[in-house]
């Protein structure tokens, strides 16, 4: 290929073609500031704050984020009528939003606040002008306060290209431009399915999550109550970002500690949950696959927004389902039924609290009457890892420096299967580690299934149980999954024999660890560096990689659920689907 | 109807002319021959110019004149203020505000007895006159682009064909590279009339050169300035100029298939498009092998729905793709990368319209007409407070002066002239003292105006500038696709400024404010409807200081004791 | 979805029959709907988005971005008043001043109250040389003068009740 060369302040930079003057400064470490430049998402152009000049071009000035260096371009980056300039942009910016950065979800975490503050804002020179604008939480997932959106573009990019849910759209034109969905409609009632990317894409607080902090507090203040607690595979890695550590630091034993602090008396962890899941659906699979090859590809159900996505846009797959429920839900049933019994507590004074990176959670703990199983509501409330993060900072622990401490492990023991169940790839790595069991009866040698890992879109792999080669799909940002639908779709009409034989689906990219709750920013090297995090954690996990390994696992079984599929299995840990509309008017 | 091919163009063509002839030189009308022109362009056709039509037909058939009196509709002659205009020759006088109930008195008086009607001519300052070479917004005008406009009937290829029409591109087809229709017109120096006067043979040759499976040529008929009628005109009064040069244009770059985008409120340009196409396919000039040569080139129209910003070639491109018409960032410009992807080249109507003129004439003659940078003519909207407003189409180079006081006869009611107008809401104001000025794109420019599409608006005494630049900033306020910030909110902030001027509470920091985000917009906008709205607010911030300075509201002097 | 009636169908079938197979159709698709209905009712738009396999939310991102689309059933009598520049200097502003007036509909609305009248303000509708010009549906009134307001909507009104 041949490079292109040109200059930038003078310094001369050599890049690939169609490298954008924003990547090429940052190469000789320059920042250039943005606000409507994501690094997961198509360069919108509509800011302006990232001009830069080109000098031998009449000075034209252009925008650093959408275009390309070309050769012998003299490009100046900072001077001060650039930053005369882009300081104006942001007036204006600032003169259609509101002061309120006290009020706000995003205070101390949004760009704009930081651009404000970098380019010593200190008065609204031009004259305000902030409609009072209703907030939407009609989901109870993500809130919308349209007042602070500043119309990047990054919300509706996301919906619609990443996840193709097209909740999300611009309205109207100019000065009323609006994000909202079809028809001004509240995003109930749209195809949003909650995934909350584009709550961790907005640079503002524009979107935030659904607070459900007061909930867990009250539920801590009743003496009345017995308040349990788990913690999501995706959390550990991420929390230490709201402390201020680098991405991909695995802070498992320190957030038990502070939720021990917090007052909560029993502390469990999802990924037992996760291990249950691989259990059951391990054993569906290899059910599926012995005995009714027709409903093959057995699809994952653990994400709930693409439980949502599904019965919206492809409820004729709802055979394909899994009806094993989530990690969260199998640990919110036990932990009202099967736990009540190990410490005597009557199950009816439990309060089931999870944590979770995800948005969408919020909403899945009653998604179905299944969600009841225990004959209450099995999780009372979801908080996001955000959440977490501010009732620590709340109760006065010095989190990072907490002494480590151990779950409580009825609940809490966990298989390296269950911990990568955060990344994309990981539950289908986790399930096959254990379906290869349950088919063969051995185990395998080597349990890495590399193929599965890593941060493609769409990642597909082969491997071979029993003589019988078992093709598998991973998919991850509903974009992604679309695609190898409709390959499935296509194949079916078409009465060829399926593509793939399992398919795991992640709503989020990268899965939950790219998930809509998690706290600060979001881009590639975010998620590996949380991706790699998790797996360091299975291996470190040595002897205990599999689920159906798990001690605590064989006891479940044993004391109490009898075997995988079983009556009692069906009833706690399974659930059903049904076709619903994507737009409710 | 048999379609034509090269060998049998010329032959059809000299029967279409027999047909016309007389019309095409008067002075062989002889015996009491008329040739009667009816204009029906929306203009007039808005009030009653069908009826007109209708009754003309009736009275003459009714005297039994039918084959004496010749009768047909054409397009605008220009000065529609004063319509519905009917036109006869040979005298080569035009019938002004004409109603359907004059039209006895007009066969009567001038057709049986051979009277003009002195009554229903036009009201010029030296007394009436309804000769054309009399009427003064004919001085001094020169008609390449609207040469055909009031003189054949927009609906009829045959008439087209009959003036010449589809020669270029017989010429061009006949044996002439892409390298040398190229080749012509940059020596014919013909630039962009729709706005940024870019040289058309730099656009065609990036696009001929660009690869794609398929290249596009789209023709902008958007005309989106208010109070500009130039380019409706062009496609009302005489579509197929536009056709043929489209042709020419894809057989250029390579194209095979071509749009014509079309504001939609334009009702009746859409229909005589879509006629001529109609025509212009049934005679094989469009569609497989035109001519019976190896070229095929297809023609298709799409209509706008009302947003100005869909001018701007990239929003154009997005919005016949079906969507939001939201300008994109350029590089990558539509030549290399437009519609669905592929080269595409884009021109406005009026350049279009040139192609074939300097293709039969060459290059050369066309170099010949205009200033240094800027060769040709070009046509304006000439409307405000003069007292003869119209279309009008002068040589590049030709003053202000000469066109607001010897076309446009000078200012209504006697007033002072202020100022023009040109480029719409991206232009800016030119005061009288600098209407010496010759028209081409680089002076224009160094004026704090733009050539723009080609309206022009002339201001007098009473009109306030704060005012007028308000008019054009809330049109910009409403236009703007708001996708970027610094359009979609400093238009909306320069014209709250503007709104306290209006009610004399402007603030003594406001001219800085306006000065920052005017400097903001054009530098920080995304497309060109955001870089140059704010010029209506500066030409006359720098032109009318005073008018701005004296509604600021100065602060009161406490006395103290 | 609601059911949509049957004649109905068979019209918008007939548009999406000719548009549907050309690319980037939508808009030619909307002015057909636009045409027929005067508006772009909600069931229509979700018929089309099931039919085009478009999103919904692309059909309303449109339809709110071109100003000829509209989201509400029409009134019987849409006053356009021009407002291109000709026009304003010619004295649009107290066109409407005058005929909101009269009609009483207060100077930020559009409609009467039984919304039988709408008078909006258009971009040159291409007669600058009869400035100012109104249109009143489909028909086009030029060189208008305040005074001219009231018997026109008058005769409006007499053609109405016969
Ligand atoms: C906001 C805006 C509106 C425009 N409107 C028009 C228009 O109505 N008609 C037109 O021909 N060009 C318009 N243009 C210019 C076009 O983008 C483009 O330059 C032109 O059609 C190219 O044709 P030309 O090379 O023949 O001039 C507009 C540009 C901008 C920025
Ligand atoms: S969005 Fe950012 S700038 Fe706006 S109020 Fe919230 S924290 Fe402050
Ligand atoms: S940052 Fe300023 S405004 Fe905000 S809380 Fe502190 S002192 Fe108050
Ligand atoms: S939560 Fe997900 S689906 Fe809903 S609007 Fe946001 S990105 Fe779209
Ligand atoms: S909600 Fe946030 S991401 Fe979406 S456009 Fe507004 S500021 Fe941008
Ligand atoms: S799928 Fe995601 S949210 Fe669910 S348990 Fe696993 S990590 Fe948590
Ligand atoms: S991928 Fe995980 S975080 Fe994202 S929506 Fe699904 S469950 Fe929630
Ligand atoms: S400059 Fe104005 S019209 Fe152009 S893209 Fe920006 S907001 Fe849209
Ligand atoms: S001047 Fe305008 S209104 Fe008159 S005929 Fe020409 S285009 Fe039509
Ligand atoms: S970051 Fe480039 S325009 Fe916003
Ligand atoms: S419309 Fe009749 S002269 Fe122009
Ligand atoms: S400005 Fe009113 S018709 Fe053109």
């Amino acid at each position: 290929m041949t490079m292109i060369r040109a200059k930038i302040n003078n310094l001369p930079v050599e890049v690939e073609p169609g490298t954008s003057i924003l990547k090429a400064a940052k190469l000789l470490n320059i920042n250039i500031p943005v606000l409507c430049k994501h690094p997961d998402l198509k360069a919108s152009a509509a800011c302006g704050i990232c001009v830069v000049r080109i000098a031998n071009y009449n000075n034209k000035m252009l925008r650093a984020c959408t275009t390309a260096v070309e050769e012998d371009m003299e490009i100046i980056t900072h001077d001060p009528e650039l930053t005369k300039l882009r300081r104006t942009i942001l007036e204006l910016i600032l003169s259609f939003h509101p002061n309120d950065c006290l009020n706000c979800g995003r205070n101390g975490s949004c760009e704009l606040q930081d651009l404000a503050a970098s380019f010593s804002i200190r008065e609204t020179r031009f004259d305000p002008n902030v409609e009072k604008k209703e907030r939407d939480g009609s989901t109870e997932a993500i809130v919308m306060d349209a007042a602070k959106c500043i119309k990047c573009g990054r919300c509706i990019e996301v919906c619609q290209e990443i996840q193709d849910v097209w909740a999300l759209t611009f309205l109207d034109r100019s000065y009323q431009v609006r994000m909202r969905p079809a028809g001004d409609l509240s995003l109930a009632e749209s195809p949003c399915i909650k995934c909350g990317q584009c709550k961790i894409h907005c640079p503002t607080g524009a979107i935030y999550e659904y607070d459900d902090t007061k909930e867990v507090y009250k539920a801590l203040l009743d003496e009345e109550k017995y308040c349990v607690v788990q913690i999501a595979p995706a959390v550990r890695v991420s929390i230490g970002e709201a402390f201020g550590l680098e991405p991909g630091k695995n802070l498992t034993k320190k957030v038990y500690a502070a939720l021990r602090r917090l007052g909560f008396k029993g502390v469990f962890d999802t990924n037992f949950g996760a291990d249950v899941t691989v259990m059951e659906e391990a054993s569906e699979f290899a059910e599926i696959l012995t005995n009714h090859p027709e409903r093959l590809p057995l699809i994952t159900t653990c994400c709930p927004s693409w439980v949502d996505f599904m019965e919206k846009r492809y409820h004729d797959l709802i055979p394909n389902f899994s009806s094993c429920k989530s990690p969260m839900q199998i640990t919110g049933v036990l932990s009202k039924t099967y736990y009540p019994d190990t410490i005597s507590v009557k199950p009816s004074k439990i309060f089931s609290v999870a944590v979770m990176p995800c948005t969408s959670k919020k909403t899945e703990v009653k998604r179905t009457e299944e969600m009841f199983a225990s004959g209450k509501q099995d999780v009372d409330v979801v908080i996001t890892t955000e959440e977490l993060a501010r009732m620590i900072r709340q109760a006065g622990i010095d989190f990072i420096n907490l002494p480590d401490e151990e779950p409580d492990y009825v609940l809490g023991a966990y298989s390296g299967a269950g911990t990568i169940f955060g990344a994309t790839g990981g539950v289908m790595e986790a399930a096959l580690r254990s379906a290869y069991h349950f088919i063969t009866k051995e185990h395998l040698t080597k349990v890495e299934f590399n193929d599965v890992r890593g941060i493609k879109g769409i990642k597909t792999a082969e491997t071979t149980i029993n003589g019988k080669t078992i093709r598998v799909a991973v998919a991850h940002g509903l974009g992604n999954v679309s695609r190898v639908l409709d390959e499935v779709r296509s194949a079916k009409e078409k009465g060829e024999e399926t593509p793939y034989h399992f398919i795991e689906v992640m709503a989020c990219p990268g899965g939950c660890i790219g998930g809509g709750g998690q706290p600060g920013k979001i881009s590639n090297q975010i998620r590996m560096a949380r991706i790699d995090a998790l797996y360091e954690d299975d291996k470190e996990q040595r002897s205990l990689r599999t689920s159906y390994n798990n001690p605590y696992i064989k006891i479940l079984y044993d004391k109490f659920l009898g075997k995988p599929l079983s009556k009692k299995s069906k009833e706690l840990l399974h659930t059903k689907y049904i076709a619903r509309p994507q737009y409710v008017k | 109807m048999e379609k034509l091919t090269l060998k049998t163009t010329q032959r059809y063509r000299e029967q279409q002319r027999a047909v016309i002839e007389k019309r095409l030189k008067p002075d062989q009308l002889t015996g009491g021959q008329m040739e009667v022109m009816v204009c029906r362009s929306t203009g007039c056709e808005s009030i009653e110019a069908k009826r007109i039509l209708e009754r003309l037909k009736k009275v003459v058939n009714s005297k039994g004149l039918d084959d004496k009196i010749h009768i047909t509709q054409t397009g605008c002659f220009g000065f529609c203020e004063k319509g519905p205009i009917v036109k006869v020759l040979p005298e080569n006088v035009y019938y002004v505000m004409v109603k359907p109930d004059d039209i006895e008195e007009i066969v009567e008086k001038h057709f049986v007895e051979g009277n003009i009607v002195d009554s229903m001519l036009m009201e010029e300052q030296q007394g009436k006159t309804g000769r054309r070479e009399e009427i003064s917004l004919f001085k001094k005008q020169m008609r390449i682009v609207l040469r055909n406009n009031g003189r054949i009937d927009p609906e009829s290829v045959n008439e087209y064909i009959a003036v010449d029409g589809y020669t270029a591109l017989e010429k061009v087809l006949n044996g002439m590279t892409p390298e040398e229709v190229i080749a012509t017109l940059k020596l014919a120096g013909l630039r962009g009339r729709g706005g940024a006067g870019f040289p058309i043979w730099q656009k065609w040759t990036n696009a001929r050169k660009a690869i794609g499976e398929n290249k596009f040529i789209i023709c902008n008929g958007d005309e989106g300035d208010p109070g500009a009628f130039m380019d409706s005109s062009v496609l009302e009064g005489d579509p197929h100029s536009v056709i043929e040069a489209m042709a020419i244009a894809a057989y250029t770059i390579g194209a095979s298939k071509g749009y014509f985008y079309v504001r939609a409120e334009y009702g009746l340009a859409i229909r005589r498009i879509q006629v001529a196409i109609d025509q212009a396919y049934a005679l094989g000039l469009l569609g497989k092998n035109v001519l019976g040569s190896d070229f095929s080139f297809d023609l298709e129209i799409r209509l706008g729905a009302g947003a100005f910003v869909c001018g701007e070639e990239t929003a154009l491109i997005a919005s016949i793709e079906g969507e939001r018409g939201t300008p994109r960032p350029r590089p990558p410009y539509p030549s290399i990368s437009g519609l669905f992807g592929m080269p595409t080249v884009i021109n406005n109507v009026e350049t279009l319209a040139n192609i074939a003129p300097i293709i039969n004439n060459g290059g050369e003659w066309f170099a010949s007409i205009g200033t240094e940078t800027s060769k040709g003519t070009k046509v304006f909207a000439l409307t405000g407070k003069v007292n003869v407003s119209g279309l009008i189409e002068v040589p590049m180079g030709t003053t202000i002066r000469e066109i607001v006081f010897d076309i446009g006869g000078g200012i209504a009611g006697g007033k002072k002239v202020k100022a023009v107008q040109t480029g719409g809401p991206s232009g800016g104001i030119i005061p009288e003292k600098y209407f010496d000025t010759p028209i081409d794109y680089e002076s224009l420019n160094s004026l704090g105006s733009m050539m723009g599409s080609g309206g022009m608006i002339v201001m007098d005494e009473d009109d306030s500038m704060v005012d007028i630049a308000k008019f054009y900033i809330q049109f910009s306020v409403d236009e703007s696709c708001g996708k970027c910030a610094p359009c979609r909110i400093g238009n909306y902030q320069i014209l709250q400024i503007l709104e306290r001027f209006g009610k004399k509470r402007g603030k003594e920091d406001d001219l800085e404010k306006l000065h920052d985000i005017a400097f903001a917009m054009k530098k920080g906008s995304l497309c060109g409807l955001g870089q140059t709205s704010p010029n209506p607010v500066i030409s006359t911030l720098k032109y009318f200081p005073e008018e701005y300075n004296e509604k600021i509201r100065k602060p009161k002097i406490v006395q103290t004791k | 979805m609601e059911t949509l009636h049957e004649e109905i169908t068979d019209e918008i079938r007939a548009i999406l029959d000719k548009w549907k197979p050309k690319e980037g159709n939508l808009i030619m698709i909307l002015h057909g709907v636009q045409q027929r209905y005067g508006y772009v009712p909600w069931n229509i738009s979700k018929f089309l988005a099931s039919e085009l396999s478009v999103p919904l939310a692309r059909i309303f991102e449109v339809v709110t971005f071109y100003n000829f689309f509209n989201l509400e059933a029409p009134a019987d009598y849409k006053i356009s008043v021009c407002t291109g520049t000709a026009c304003h200097l010619k004295g649009a502003p107290v066109l409407i001043q005058g005929l909101k007036k009269q009609l009483k509909i207060s100077p930020k609305a559009q409609y009467t109250e039984d919304r039988k009248f709408k008078v909006e303000e258009v971009r040159c509708v291409g007669c600058c040389g009869l400035a100012p010009a109104m249109v009143i549906n489909e028909e086009v009134y030029g060189r208008l003068k305040p005074e001219d307001i009231e018997p026109t909507l008058e005769t409006i009104k007499i053609e109405e009740t016969s």
